[in-house]
């Protein structure tokens, strides 16, 4: 913060008032170093007549920045409600904290996906602790008690120095939080690519569960309740990080931004999760807010414009961790594990008293006011005063340029077709191990082992299956399964057909534990907007997934979109995140992923063809990206969903498993592992072996069937015309491609295992 | 009438729905216990669940030890009564003293999620009835301090009075002594160990249902006791 800014009414002198403000129109503000562009603050003069006080500015700055506003993808994400399904499951849409899910017997689920990219870079636990928080609570805000937690995370290089400062703080951080939540951490993905080196991207994913009665949404009603604040005391921590953090490229030249970086306590989000689902419960909620982003900021401005308008605020009844902190700082601040609800006055007190019985600070700090102005107070003062829709619902909304990059053509004509494949058996055999045990495609255990995936004591299914699994009704068995792609190499040759894999991938995930797929989040994370062939995949991806997701019918229901992960002109992979939500009626009949029992006839589902652009293999054996992705066709995802979801209804098979990266042979190699199986397998006639086990097409994946079921699957694949081929058999202890090479499990499990333990361990 | 099993809350425990849920599951009839709360509701047992009592951020258990609950917990442990402390409730039953010893971070220094082996060393407590002296059974463990250390006295007479109830198998997940995963006070009743036995509980969720004869093993105590 500018010392300009700290001036002002630092110890209640020189205080910038509203009326101080409307005298001094002249008065230079630090409009720049809070991250506003000039138009931007001329804008907000013409809003309110009058220059803003320090406050306003404050809170115009964090609202209005890309990483709150959406003003540079707003345009963009329009597509997601215009192009939406026609969805019967979706309760809730776009808009509001998070999507609402119907998944029947009276329960409703939500679930989102967020970024803690740049405070993960610059304080890797801090940063991936909170993102944690941070999700957590737009769950609770909803209504529903969380009950999972997923994290999709990107690194750069796995050999990169750095990324031995990132990774194991943004795991511990992750841990940290999670296990010390009590929420299961039930999937994820880890992938290393250098292009995330200097900006890696770590996001959230939770899903809560709720009675369809018990859903409630942020607004501050009724002239006369109260506002509550409640959770952790406000201090200077994260001030500015919507801001400055999120919503700039990272430059060399300037000071270390940690100071922007929350600082998260899990204990005390524990007891904030206990102490508002009584109080919803109890009925005393009439709206709630969690504060994350811009904390008091946005929560005021939004419950405020969400409501009638009018609210008014005493800052000085803010519970401070720091008592020198300015107007500008406490609206600033994003302090972790605070909340702001709204009480009708008779029953404040009982809201109180939960919140003493959980110990969680509580203060009245303001009520709802029959006007349409937020009016916030300091020292008896009036710093702000303001239309609560121009600070939260009507900011800046640009139409970016976007162009297809230059060098787009030279990358999808650089075909992999060209590179050298292994030529026999024994080459085979070494692209096997090649492959298995290089960091993308290697097991994540020693990830995934630092975080609870039992507690609650309602997992049915966590990593390494292909979506995670939660039993939501012990009785009946209804449960929900979510899984997360983004494929960044895919969506870096097209993102366009990127965004569609990526739904794609994740459908599939979903599909074969047997749950039906209903919605979509989704976590957007690209370059800057202020760069043209950025902002192009952007927007290509917006129209990829949007189109994909009409096609599937399953709507998006909200998510989170980071911009500016680049440092210099070096952006990321276009990553589009998207995460799919399942249900199965009775969780019992879930399929796992593990060769469990000789005998299981093996079968490939789908077409295989030459698809090697972005694959695993090119990027393992050859350092290549180049051609185009695979071919999608939803239409066959679909189908394939609807085989493996009947034939986990009916208990018609053991086991399945998506094919995606890596191709067939990492899906066999990964089922075989899991159950401590081998397979014999044979290549089909005609086949090229290469071909075969590497390829990445899609709409493809692996099941194993009992002998005894094994007329009736085929029949229905054959009904349907889904292609099934029966590729051999689970047999013996190894992974035996016959007339190719023979690789006993022992030999896969240490090349596949010990990858990521020699390199973070 | 059923037997109670009192499950006791500390703001931050997190597997006390789980260890309720094992209980009924158990035949039981699981009993909530808040942690200001002193009276234990005539419960015939207890269970001091895991998670992070307080946050742990001080000591794991060294706060939970002076809530007024465990003062409670304390005498009827000291009078007879069958306590369980898993994981952070083996960590409160060491900082009461009602155990020897202490749990300290993982050598390895990270938090560690698995399914453990474990042998059952000694099935004559309250808690292990069900079992059978060296049965191996497999739970799942989940702690980033669970290394169990005592000075070599100490772990001498655990061993010579047949007070290691677990052990570790296979793998020694966090450095524990002697690989010792669980013990008991010298009266037999107070059993504490690491490793979650209410995770392991019902095939869907759990990696095996061994955990189940723990809930069993107190109920049967009971029916024997009052015979």
């Amino acid at each position: 913060m500018s010392g300009e800014n700290g001036k002002n009414g630092k110890n209640g002198r020189n205080l910038d008032t509203v009326e101080h403000a409307a005298r001094t129109p002249d008065t230079e503000q630090p409009w720049a170093e809070l991250g506003l562009k000039r138009d931007e603050y001329d804008r907000v003069r013409e809003i309110l007549g009058r220059r803003p006080t320090g406050a306003e500015l404050a809170m115009y700055s964090v609202m209005w920045s890309e990483h709150c506003s959406y003003k540079s993808s707003k345009v963009h994400l329009k597509q997601f409600g215009d192009k939406a399904p026609h969805s019967d499951a979706l309760l809730v849409g776009i808009g509001e904290q998070a999507g609402v899910v119907d998944v029947g017997q009276g329960y409703a689920v939500t679930f989102k996906v967020e970024s803690h990219n740049h405070p993960s870079y610059v304080e890797p636990y801090q940063g991936a602790a909170t993102g944690i928080g941070g999700i957590v609570r737009d769950i609770i805000a909803m209504g529903a008690r969380p009950v999972a937690v997923m994290d999709p995370l990107r690194f750069g290089a796995a050999d990169h120095p750095d990324t031995k400062r990132v990774l194991p703080g943004v795991v511990a951080g992750i841990g940290g939080y999670g296990n010390c939540l009590g929420l299961p951490n039930i999937g994820g993905e880890v992938v290393f690519d250098s292009c995330y080196q200097g900006n890696p991207l770590v996001n959230a994913l939770c899903v809560g569960v709720m009675k369809h009665e018990d859903i409630h949404l942020a607004k501050a009603a009724g002239t006369g309740n109260k506002v509550i604040l409640y959770g952790a005391r406000t201090g200077g921590d994260g001030i500015g990080g919507a801001s400055i953090l999120a919503s700039e490229t990272f430059d060399s030249e300037k000071p270390s931004k940690r100071p922007a970086v929350q600082v998260g306590d899990p204990f005390q989000e524990k007891l904030l999760i206990e102490c508002t689902l009584e109080a919803f419960h109890a009925g005393l909620v009439t709206g709630i807010q969690d504060l994350g982003a811009a904390g008091l900021s946005c929560a005021t401005s939004e419950l405020a414009s969400n409501g009638s308008g009018g609210m008014r605020v005493e800052l000085d009844d803010v519970p401070l961790r720091d008592s020198s902190l300015s107007p500008e700082e406490i609206l600033m601040s994003e302090s972790q594990e605070r909340m702001c609800a709204v009480v009708e006055p008779g029953k404040v007190a009982d809201f109180l008293a939960i919140c003493e019985k959980w110990e969680v600070t509580a203060t009245v700090i303001g009520e709802v006011t029959d006007g349409e102005r937020l009016e916030i107070y300091w020292h008896g003062e009036r710093v702000v005063d303001v239309d609560p829709r121009t600070v939260a619902h009507e900011g800046p909304v640009y139409e970016r340029p976007y162009a297809r990059p230059g060098w787009q053509d030279a990358l999808q004509a650089d075909d992999p077709a060209r590179l050298p494949r292994p030529a026999d058996g024994k080459e085979l055999r070494a692209a096997v191990l090649a492959l298995l045990s290089s960091p993308n495609q290697a097991a994540k255990s020693w990830i995934t082992d630092q975080y609870d995936r039992y507690v609650l004591g309602d997992t049915v299914l966590a990593p390494p299956e292909d979506g995670g699994m939660i039993r939501i009704d012990a009785e009946t068995g209804l449960g929900v399964a979510l899984a997360t792609d983004g494929n960044g190499r895919y969506a870096k040759l097209d993102p366009y057909e990127g965004a569609r894999l990526a739904l794609a991938e994740a459908y599939r995930n979903v599909a074969a534990t047997g749950a039906r797929p209903l919605a979509v989040t989704d976590c957007l994370n690209f370059g800057s907007p202020e760069d043209p062939a950025a902002m192009w995949q952007f927007a290509e991806a917006c129209r990829g997934l949007a189109d994909a997701c009409h096609q599937l019918g399953t709507p998006v229901t909200g998510g989170n979109v980071s911009l500016y992960n680049q440092t210099g002109e070096a952006a990321v992979h276009p990553t589009p995140v998207v995460g799919v939500l399942g249900v199965i009626d009775d969780v019992a009949r879930r399929t796992p992923m593990a060769f469990r029992d000789e005998g299981q006839l093996i079968y490939l589902l789908g077409d295989t063809a030459e698809e090697f652009g972005g694959s695993a293999w090119s990027q393992v054996a050859h350092g290549h990206l180049g051609g185009t992705p695979p071919r999608v066709d939803l239409e066959r995802e679909r189908l394939l969903g609807e085989i493996l979801i009947a034939a986990s209804r009916d208990g018609m098979a053991d086991a399945a498993h998506d094919i995606s990266d890596g191709g067939l042979v990492q899906a066999l190699a990964e089922s075989c592992l899991r159950g401590g199986k081998g397979a014999r397998i044979v290549v089909p006639d005609g086949a090229d072996p290469f071909v075969f086990l590497f390829s990445e097409s899609q709409g493809r994946a692996l099941v194993a069937i009992p002998r005894s079921e094994e007329v009736r699957f085929t029949d229905m694949c054959a009904a349907r015309g889904m292609p099934a081929a029966r590729i051999g058999v689970v047999d013996g202890g190894s992974l035996d491609v016959q007339g190719q090479f023979a690789l006993p499990l022992s030999e896969l499990r240490a090349a596949h295992e010990s990858t990521i333990p020699e390199l973070f361990g | 009438m059923t037997t109670r099993i009192g499950v006791v809350t500390f703001p931050g425990s997190l597997d006390d729905r789980d260890a309720r849920r094992a209980v009924a599951l158990a035949g039981g009839e699981p009993v909530a216990l808040w942690h200001r709360d002193r009276d234990l509701h005539q419960v015939d047992a207890v269970v001091l669940p895991g998670g992070f009592s307080y946050g742990d951020y001080l000591r794991c258990g060294a706060i939970a030890r002076f809530s007024p609950v465990m003062e409670s917990v304390i005498g009827q442990a000291r009078a007879g009564m069958p306590v369980l402390g898993i994981c952070n409730g083996f960590q409160v039953l060491c900082e009461s003293h009602l155990l020897p010893g202490a749990l300290t971070r993982n050598d390895h220094l990270h938090f560690v999620c698995r399914d453990q082996r474990l042998r059952v060393e000694n099935a004559a407590t309250p808690w292990t009835r069900d079992y059978a002296a060296g049965e191996e059974i497999t739970v799942p463990l989940k702690n980033g301090e669970g290394g169990y250390i005592a000075d070599e006295r100490t772990l001498d007479e655990l061993e010579s009075e047949g007070r290691v109830v677990f052990r570790y198998l296979g793998v020694n997940p966090n450095g524990s002594h002697r690989d010792i995963a669980g013990i008991t006070n010298e009266a037999g009743n107070v059993v504490g160990l690491m490793p979650h036995p209410e995770h392991a509980v019902e095939p869907l969720t759990g990696p095996t249902t061994d955990g189940l004869g723990f809930f069993t093993s107190v109920l049967e105590n009971y029916l024997v006791s009052n015979a």
